[in-house]
């Protein structure tokens, strides 16, 4: 990697801090990743992305705001990509997935809170993250109570935190909210980038997004294959890749990827040997570089094919209607895809527990892995009934709860180790 | 053919041997700082066939002994059959870790669940408190036994329990009568434990704490369900080793 010290600098990253992070995450990449065997190819490009992933890539983005670009950074899949790109904008995922900084997190926030809301104050706090930094503006949403409550006190830390309102049911009313909500997201993004949002550049955007998500779409397909082609680790990374990329250049990739993923299956070849056991992952969302679960399934005798998350196929499924002839209608459609998306913070959320049951079948999965942060109310309590209701179907279900800590890694294995042999016993 | 299983827990390493389906050796020692001088030491002139390895410790073991491993979990499964084949439910309480395990009726494992991280109502919970009562293992599970009624013990946590033992024994509570508040105490948890992954049938009681009077007549009451332990609860996860040993043979 170049030297991007002075990049850094200037973005006002704490390097000493910084330096210790990428040392970190260089090790663990080739721990946990680039130590796994019969990699695709096309993997080479993600691990092009992730050594660059504060070099490169925020070059990029410091380049696109030296052309007046505005940069919107989001910790939900529920901010719509298609609007930022609409105005010209770049859009980037921000949720954080790292241990860090949580002593000064902990300091503004109660210490049960969910990992993903202290590491998004760490990261902030400690000055860590050259995408927090570079951001013209940062979205917050209302989503459960405790993001809604942390991004009060988030408020101050940054230059500028827009917050979203988000419905909590499926209804009329609900879906009124979520569109009001996003013509004023409109309004803002116009204001900020002094460019007004037409059909044409609406049409790019969603063209752009669609393309995107159906190149994933492609990707979970592949996956009902035995033996399966492609890791799920490294399929997790590409979904964690999928929040900062270059959208278009990162199509590319994944399809390139396919071809060969395709081609595997084709072949009979995969990562895993024909009949590893296979595991869902359902639950909260995996922010890079949160791997530890994966990693310890993947070495525990079952292969990963598909993630219900929203860092996974909660935040891909759906494509944005792209008929409309006017700003209003397209506005709508893009309100009708994200009203689909099936968070835990809705009530009820029946349609998530029968996506997973789809996936299990799709996917020709052995079980599943409910995966909760530690603290996050709306997936722990809801894991009770996905449980149940998945047992009822016959479907065997594992639940977890865990953090970003890795002391519980032992007895997280114990578990895992236990359910894969239930599992494979079938 | 003989086969060997070795368990090798937080607190105590056990080894197992069966032939013909019979328990022919077992042996146990403290786990001590050193895990795997400790296996060594118990194989030591120990003739087997094939072994397997289980327990806190099995991925420490495999590297060495260059042999398979297999969790808890399914060991204690395995193991649990060895000794009784009506068992629906499994409960170990072992140094470190609780688990509540559920089979169907063939003996197979169907839920399972572990106490989360801390030690609060294990068997290193027991030995602490019995310590600050100042009574040995044995005498800790007698005295409570005496007792008529019980202290009630709020904390769960080992460092805060440790206080709270302490400072009703200074307010000049009952000994046995704390004894006996303990010992309600960790079953109480455990047994919600256990009436969360299988709320009925026979239970089998496996793990050190099994070895406590008390600990098994409280288990009894508080889930109103039968209880057997078997002759040494503490080998359960050595033997399902072994018997795993013989399957993939
Ligand atoms: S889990 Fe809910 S709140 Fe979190 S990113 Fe997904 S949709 Fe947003
Ligand atoms: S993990 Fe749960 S508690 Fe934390 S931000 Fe996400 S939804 Fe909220």
């Amino acid at each position: 990697m170049a030297d991007y010290t002075k990049m850094w600098k200037s973005l006002g990253i704490d390097i000493e801090n910084h330096n210790a992070l990428l040392a970190g995450l260089g090790q663990a990449y080739t721990d946990i990743f680039l130590s796994q065997k019969n990699r695709p190819e096309g993997m080479k490009y993600f691990d092009f992305v992730m050594s660059e992933v504060h070099g490169l890539r925020i070059k990029e983005i410091v380049d696109a705001k030296a052309e007046g670009r505005k940069v919107i950074g989001s910790y939900c899949v529920f901010v719509p990509e298609e609007l930022v790109l609409a105005v010209d904008g770049v859009a980037i995922g921000l949720c954080a997935g790292a241990e860090l900084g949580f002593e000064a997190a902990e300091a503004l926030l109660p210490r049960n809170t969910c990992s993903l809301i202290k590491s998004m104050f760490g990261f902030k706090l400690g000055k860590l993250c050259p995408y927090v930094e570079s951001c013209d503006v940062i979205v917050g949403e209302n989503t459960c109570d405790g993001k809604k409550k942390a991004y009060e006190i988030f408020r101050p830390l940054v230059k500028d935190l827009y917050v979203m309102d988000l419905p909590q049911t499926k209804s009329e009313t609900g879906r009124m909210v979520l569109k009001e909500e996003y013509r004023k997201f409109i309004a803002k993004l116009e204001k900020e980038s002094g460019k007004k949002i037409t059909v044409q550049s609406l049409r790019k955007g969603i063209e752009i997004v669609n393309a995107k998500r159906k190149a994933m779409i492609r990707l979970a397909a592949v996956r009902a294959a035995d033996p399966a082609p492609i890791s799920g680790l490294d399929a997790l990374l590409i979904n964690q890749v999928f929040f900062h990329d270059d959208p278009v250049r990162f199509t590319d990739s994944v399809n390139k990827l396919c071809d060969e993923l395709e081609q595997r299956v084709k072949d009979h070849k995969g990562v895993f040997p024909k009949g590893t056991t296979r595991v869902i992952v359902s639950g909260c969302p995996m922010a890079v570089p949160n791997w530890k679960l994966p990693m310890i399934i993947e070495t525990s005798n079952a292969v990963i094919v598909g993630e219900e998350s929203c860092v996974g196929e909660r935040g891909t499924r759906w494509l944005t209607d792209i008929k409309g002839n006017t700003v209003e209608e397209l506005l709508d459609a893009i309100t009708d895809r994200y009203f689909n998306v099936d968070c835990a913070v809705f009530t009820p959320n029946p349609s998530r527990v029968s996506h997973v049951k789809d996936m299990v079948k799709k996917l020709h999965a052995d079980g599943v892995i409910h995966y909760s942060l530690q603290f996050c109310q709306p997936y722990i309590i809801e894991s009770g009934p996905v449980e149940k209701e998945l047992e009822k179907s016959h479907i065997p279900t594992l639940r977890l709860e865990t953090d970003y800590s890795q002391e519980d890694a032992g007895q997280l294995k114990t578990r895992i180790e236990a359910f894969n042999e239930r599992l494979k016993k079938k | 053919m003989r086969y060997a299983g070795i368990d090798i827990g937080s607190r105590t390493v056990k080894l197992a041997v069966i032939e013909d389906g019979r328990l022919v050796l077992s042996r146990k020692s403290a786990t001590s700082h050193n895990p795997l001088g400790i296996a060594h030491e118990l194989m030591e002139g120990v003739d087997y066939d094939r072994l397997t390895a289980t327990g806190y410790g099995r991925h420490l073991i495999k590297g060495h002994l260059d042999c398979p491993v297999v969790s808890e979990i399914t060991a204690f499964v395995r193991g649990s059959r060895f000794f009784s084949n009506d068992c629906e439910s499994i409960l170990d309480i072992g140094g470190q870790d609780t688990k509540a395990i559920s089979l169907d009726k063939d003996g197979n494992l169907c839920k399972f669940e572990m106490n989360d991280r801390c030690a609060a109502g294990t068997g290193r919970f027991l030995e602490v408190m019995a310590t600050v009562l100042g009574f040995t293992l044995e005498e800790f599970s007698l005295a409570a036994l005496s007792a008529k009624r019980a202290e009630k013990i709020n904390s769960m946590c080992t460092v805060f329990a440790e206080s709270e033992v302490v400072s009703l024994v200074t307010q000049g509570a009952d000994r046995n009568e704390v004894a006996l508040g303990i010992h309600k105490a960790i079953i109480s948890r455990a047994a919600g434990l256990l009436k969360r992954v299988a709320p009925s049938g026979k239970i089998f009681f496996a793990g050190g704490v099994a070895l406590n009077g008390c600990a098994r007549s409280l288990l009894e009451q508080e889930t109103d369900r039968p209880v057997f332990v078997p002759p040494d609860p503490q080998i359960v996860g050595a033997v399902g080793a072994a018997l795993v040993a013989s399957e993939n043979s």
